[in-house]
């Protein structure tokens, strides 16, 4: 290899994405564009077309008959359990088995050669239902007397109830929050590829690879060694791919053994929405009492969730939505209660913030109310109310690296805050048809996954003896740049270009028994374990040096594209070649487990995460008061990635995170229709933002002087989810101006999302 | 007569005869020619990561342009070029400019919709090198990404475009040996058969008349942007089916008249609308994305009779006609008197939208306006066109016509009659924004409620009245970045 002293990609630097090249190339492969084997086969859902119902009688004929189909799979062509549920519910079918739980829901698969053959056929197939009562929303659910999907949970500390009756102001309200799709830009996707005995090998676009690997398992009753699951990359994920591609992987393995053929299966775009989960909706009851000066004393709140028909996630996403009602704020009296309903829509799953989002939403809220009945500013009740380090979260959690003030204090200078809030109301006090708004909104996001024994993770080095490296650990690669950031770990460990380091696929063959790439998570733990075994081979390739120059080990350092010996700068690749001859093991494979982290869900205490992100943002928007349009005007972001392993990937995410999270509250809007069929299930109808949606003007910062008071990865955080929930400053930007029509004597009180429809009816109802 | 259909793939060119009506582009790419480089996000051409560059012959020379291929059927890609993204490379092979400034400013995550993204901006970068970032966006209309929130993507394109180099790109170093072989590709008739299905190609306008005479259950298809979706998300049968894009693209401006050939794509005229109705001009800018666009025609959009089609409400307020022809026999009829119900329109078996004739009304006052759940490319939940003429103060004629409102676009005829006659003046249109609410019942669906509909039908009026009685005052939201 050439002369490597002038190393590229090392940790903290602006890297490219490791696809970046070929991403724009179209030579990047995704599950689709994998040579298919001869004999390919395709598979196709048939989907219920009844919220809730009895399968009366269900006549496949005419899809067997029609042009080009092998057969049909039902319930009963599944050697092993019908069942994708994560957690061991047992309540997630594959197939429904006599009974349909929500519009959308897989009935069976037709197998034919082509995937338009497939899904012609299945469009043919006549089911009747008997229909039986539905809810599609968790209040209904409630009213209805359903029950809970998964076990609720309560966070309390002190007494809620006391601390509200001995508050000099009370407020209470109910806050809806809408859900959302994913809208990953490559739909779900599986290929199954048969072995010989009971092996199978499945190219998948998911987040969890082990998890594919055991529902594989399980539904062809089979052993887990025997299940390959691969995966390159995904075209977006989101928390999308997390658990719900395990039932496509599954239709195509039982397809793929039964017909010993590959099998792949792509739904179409309005299949793969209304067949799977989204965020969860809520509705929150929430009631706060605070002080003359606006200092919280207590607050209560119930937490409904849309869960959908089953568990899925639902019990660590509620659980989540519960550890950030709190958000930055102490609340000294709490309660805070989850009831996870089951209602009967697709389960709701993952999704970036998972549930975190929820909650800190509401918080939110809570501020605007307090600063609406005090008639202050929502920043001053804020900075009020921030966590100081020492006080306790509501899951007793001590905080100790809280650094909101002075992302604070920076933003409100970057952004002119002071000033642009005092133009805003002076611009309303006109009284014109465009009215303003503008909020500064905080985030603190807990890192880890509460379950704690997912947070692990391995990894596996090779170094060949031409000096190459090739890298492989349990992370997925979605776009976030996970492989990147761990590559570039290895080389700073290695003191090498990037470019001697193949990142390689994720499969279960070479790192088993991971955890979802998920909860941010990715690179803190798939990068320590990286390191992990960077630095196994390095303590082999010292003690080597050491001895065959002669030096005593403390003298050998890795410098750029050397191996320093006391005085001896040798090639690494010279290094590498002498090691393999003198037969040096030059493969490890690494482990990590976060370490300080416990939590106890029986009594709602512990210590859950591992570290908190924070990050704020000013958003200032314009609305149409004639038809309740509006545009986000500007946009300052301070975001905090410790010390950031890659600041322009990181940038990426905060910005990406950010137009996610005022999507999710501004234009994308789930509808169901009075029967329970989902009617936004493609872009044509669901409407995520555009480039012409994104702040006008958008500055986005990271906290440059940050470091993770905890021994993280080189002392960076996590970024994928919390940036997302900055898009809250849109929102309340957003209800500032509709207040605006009551000379902000009380919070707007929008729902969320608040689409043009909604801000105009609340604008309209103000005016009277 | 021939019955294969030829166009150019890149470098190669491709002879066909086993092409069904409703076999798309995409899948072509994809499964017939391996070019995986071409995403399929949503089989609706509402993603974008579809998009390739069609480049067909025009009267003013070869022109490339964004398409959706998930929706374009292969059959009416006869006699064009398609360019995927497997042929993007600099002069010297290695990364085209607005790849380089993809990858340099970070501008791919998950890479999906990337492929169709550098297609956007690639025809965006040929056909205005000096894009300012509203153009950009306007460009990017179609695309979705979910990923990096655009401000990459954005720096990237105006980064290739102060780059340059469009002279020593492949596409304009062969513009005229393409042309030629375009050209080279068209004359006769095409009639495609696989197994029982038929697409055909009408040589010209004359012949499709007759086709069309002995065909009359025929599926005409034009831009396909709602056709598409016919086979692509309702699995219909559209054979037999006449492609007829590249026909009937003549356009007139004379005697206060635009007079459009219904093949006329709303790209093509977009620059008349900025020279001759300049009011509407940004109205024609959030109609799809800019692929949609160069697909859909106005003729189209009118024949095929939608509710919400956004060129009628506008052209109805402008008192436009449409030239009718079956065989060699014309009619012309007013535009508001062909959409008779929903789903139904005057329009005999055999029988043809031929132009569309359009007043551009001087001296009136227009405006044009659509209301949606996002400001670009979306379905309109409301749109209306104004046609006001005021004489001495006094409202003389009024012609208020709204889409989204009712089975077929319609003028507000008691919201007229409340402006007529009176004094131009705000009570005036207070009282029309009153009678409105009576003209319409319109539905609630996932797009917006009843109630909603009605409100902002109202307020257009009160908006139409502040713009007009106060220029300066600000009513309109402002997109333009940096603003």
């Amino acid at each position: 290899m050439k002369d490597e002293t002038h190393i590229r990609g090392l940790a903290h630097t602006d890297t490219i994405h490791d696809s970046a090249i070929k991403q724009v190339q179209g030579q990047a492969d995704y599950t689709d564009d994998l040579n298919e084997p001869s004999g390919l086969l395709h598979a196709y859902l048939g989907l219920s077309k009844c919220a809730h119902g009895k399968i009366a009688s269900m006549d496949l004929d005419a899809v067997r008959a029609s042009r080009g189909v092998i057969d049909v799979l039902t319930v009963d062509d599944i050697p092993g359990e019908n069942d994708v549920s994560p957690n061991g519910k047992h309540d997630d079918p594959i197939f429904a088995d006599g009974k349909v739980l929500f519009w959308g829901q897989p009935v069976f698969a037709v197998i034919a050669e082509t995937r338009d053959l497939a899904r012609r056929a299945a469009a043919k197939a006549r089911i009747e239902y008997q229909e039986l009562p539905f809810a599609l929303d968790p209040i209904a659910a409630r009213d209805a007397g359903m029950d809970y999907v998964t076990e609720p949970l309560t966070l309390r500390r002190g007494d809620a109830g006391k601390g509200l009756s001995a508050a000099p102001r009370r407020i209470k309200g109910r806050f809806a929050i809408g859900g959302q799709d994913h809208f990953y830009l490559e739909g779900q996707i599986a290929m199954a590829v048969p072995g010989e005995d009971d092996d199978i090998t499945i190219n998948v676009s998911t987040q969890h690879p082990s998890e594919v690997q055991h529902m594989v398992a399980h539904a062809l009753q089979v052993p887990s060694h025997s299940v390959v699951v691969n995966v390159r990359r995904m075209g977006g994920g989101f928390g999308g791919k997390e658990t719900q591609m395990n039932l496509f992987a599954c239709v195509a393995a039982i397809a793929a053994k039964k017909w010993n053929r590959t099998v792949k299966i792509r739904p179409d775009r309005d299949d793969d929405m209304s067949a799977t989960g989204k965020r969860h909706d809520f509705v929150v009851d929430y009631e706060v009492g605070f002080d003359d000066s606006g200092k919280i004393l207590a607050v209560q709140g119930d937490w409904y969730a849309r869960c959908g028909f089953s568990a899925d996630l639902s019990g660590p996403v509620t659980d989540r939505a519960l550890f950030h009602a709190d958000n930055a704020y102490y609340y000294p009296d709490v309660r805070v209660s989850s009831h996870p309903m089951r209602t009967n829509t697709v389960s709701n799953t993952a999704f970036r913030g998972f549930g975190g989002p929820q909650g800190v939403i509401v918080a939110e809220r809570i501020i605007e109310e307090i600063a609406y009945a005090l008639g202050r500013d929502p920043l001053e009740i804020r900075k009020l109310n921030l966590y100081e380090n020492g006080q306790l979260t509501p899951y007793h959690q001590e905080v100790t690296d809280q650094i909101l003030p002075r992302i604070f204090d920076e933003l409100e200078v970057s952004s002119d805050y002071q000033a642009r809030r005092q133009a805003v109301l002076d611009w309303n006090a006109k009284g014109g048809v465009i009215r303003k708004g503008i909020a500064l909104t905080p985030v603190k996001f807990g890192i880890s996954f509460t379950a704690t024994w997912f947070n692990q993770a391995g990894a596996l080095i090779h170094i060949y003896s031409d000096g190459s490296i090739a890298l492989n650990h349990g992370g997925t690669e979605m776009g976030q740049g996970l492989n990147i950031k761990v590559a570039q770990i290895v080389a700073e460990a290695f003191q090498c270009d990037i470019s001697r380091i193949k990142i390689t696929r994720t499969t279960t063959e070479k790192v088993p028994n991971t955890s979802a790439t998920a909860a941010s998570s990715g690179t803190d733990l798939n990068g320590m374990a990286a390191l992990d075994a960077a630095d196994q081979i390095k303590a082999r390739l010292v003690d080597f040096v050491a001895e065959r120059w002669q030096v005593a080990p403390e003298d050998v350092t890795f410098v750029p594209g050397h191996i320093k010996a006391a005085n001896h700068h040798i090639p690494f690749d010279e290094v590498i070649r002498a090691a393999y001859m003198a037969r040096i093991h030059l493969s490890a494979a690494g482990f990590y487990k976060t370490p300080k982290i416990h939590w106890d869900r029986a009594t709602g205490k512990g210590r859950p995460f591992y570290y908190f992100a924070y990050g704020a943002a000013v958003s200032e928007v314009s609305v149409d008061t004639l038809t309740g349009e509006y545009v986000i005007d500007r946009t300052d972001v301070i975001h905090d990635v410790g010390r950031s392993l890659n600041p322009a990937i990181d940038r990426g995410q905060v910005e990406g995170a950010f137009v996610q999270g005022a999507g999710w509250l501004t234009c994308e809007e789930l509808w169901w229709d009075a029967k329970g069929q989902l009617r936004t299930h493609a872009p044509s109808t669901y409407k995520i933002p555009l480039a012409s949606d994104k702040p006008r003007i958008f500055n986005v910062k990271l906290a440059d002087w940050s470091e993770n008071a905890e021994r993280s990865i080189k002392r960076s955080k996590a970024v994928g989810e919390p940036p997302f929930m900055l898009g809250i400053s849109v929102f309340e930007a957003l209800n500032m101006a509709v207040a605006s029509f009551n000379d902000y004597r009380e919070p707007a009180r929008l729902d969320a999302p608040a689409t043009p429809e909604r801000v105009l009816m609340a604008i309209e109802k103000l005016r009277g | 007569m021939t019955p294969q259909m030829r166009f150019l793939l890149n470098d190669q060119e491709i002879v066909l005869t086993d092409v069904g009506p409703a076999d798309t582009l995409l899948d072509h790419l994809r499964i017939s020619q391996r070019l995986t480089g071409t995403k399929e996000g949503c089989a609706e051409g509402d993603c974008g990561a579809c998009t390739v560059l069609l480049g067909r012959v025009t009267d003013s020379g070869l022109v490339y342009e964004p398409i959706n291929a998930c929706i374009r059927f292969l059959a009416s890609c006869h006699g064009t070029h398609i360019v995927t993204i497997e042929h993007l490379k600099s002069p010297q092979g290695g990364l085209h400019p607005i790849q380089a400034a993809m990858v340099e400013n970070h501008g791919s995550q998950c890479g999906f919709c990337t492929p169709g993204i550098v297609m956007s901006l690639y025809g965006l970068w040929m056909a205005n090198p000096t894009a300012d970032v509203t153009q950009i966006e306007t460009a990017l209309q179609g695309n979705l990404c979910r990923c990096t929130g655009y401000e990459p993507i954005i720096k990237a394109a105006l980064q290739a475009g102060r780059a340059g180099g469009q002279a020593q790109d492949a596409l304009s170093v062969e513009r005229d040996a393409v042309t030629a072989r375009l050209r080279a590709m068209w004359g006769a008739r095409v009639e495609l058969v696989k197994e029982d299905e038929r697409a055909i190609i009408p040589a010209d306008t004359d012949d499709l008349a007759a086709i069309l005479e002995a065909e009359p259950k025929a599926t005409i298809v034009a831009g396909a942007t709602d056709v598409g979706l016919w086979v692509t998300k309702f699995l219909r049968d559209i054979s037999p089916a006449v492609f007829i894009g590249h026909l009937m693209k003549g356009i007139e401006v004379s005697d206060g008249e635009i007079r459009l050939g219904a093949g006329v794509t709303y790209s093509e005229a977009a620059p008349i609308f900025r020279d001759h109705l300049p009011q509407a001009y940004d109205y024609l800018l959030r109609i799809g994305g800019w692929q949609v666009r160069n697909m859909g025609t106005i003729g189209a959009n009118i024949a095929n009779g939608s509710p919400i089609g956004d060129s009628p409400p506008l052209l109805i307020s402008l008192s436009a006609r449409i030239v009718l022809r079956k065989g060699n026999t014309r009619r012309e009829v007013a535009l508001e008197d062909y959409f008779i119900e929903y789903g139904k329109q005057d329009r005999a078996p055999g029988e043809f939208v031929e132009q569309i004739v359009i007043p551009t009304q001087a001296g009136a006052t227009i405006a044009a306006y659509k209301v949606s759940k996002r400001r670009d490319s979306d379905i309109t939940a409301v749109a209306a066109g104004f046609c006001i003429r005021v004489e001495n103060g006094i409202i003389g004629s009024a012609r208020i016509a709204f889409g989204g409102m009712a089975g077929t676009p319609k003028r507000a005829a008691k919201a007229e009659a409340a402006l007529v006659g009176q004094p131009f003046a705000a009570a005036a249109f207070d009282a029309a924004a009153k009678a409105v609410q009576d003209d319409f019942q319109p539905l609630s669906d996932w797009r917006a409620s009843a109630e909603y509909r009605s409100t902002v039908a109202a307020n257009l009026f009160r908006r139409f009245w502040l713009e007009q009685s106060e220029p300066g005052l600000p009513v309109r939201l402002n997109y333009a970045v940096g603003a």
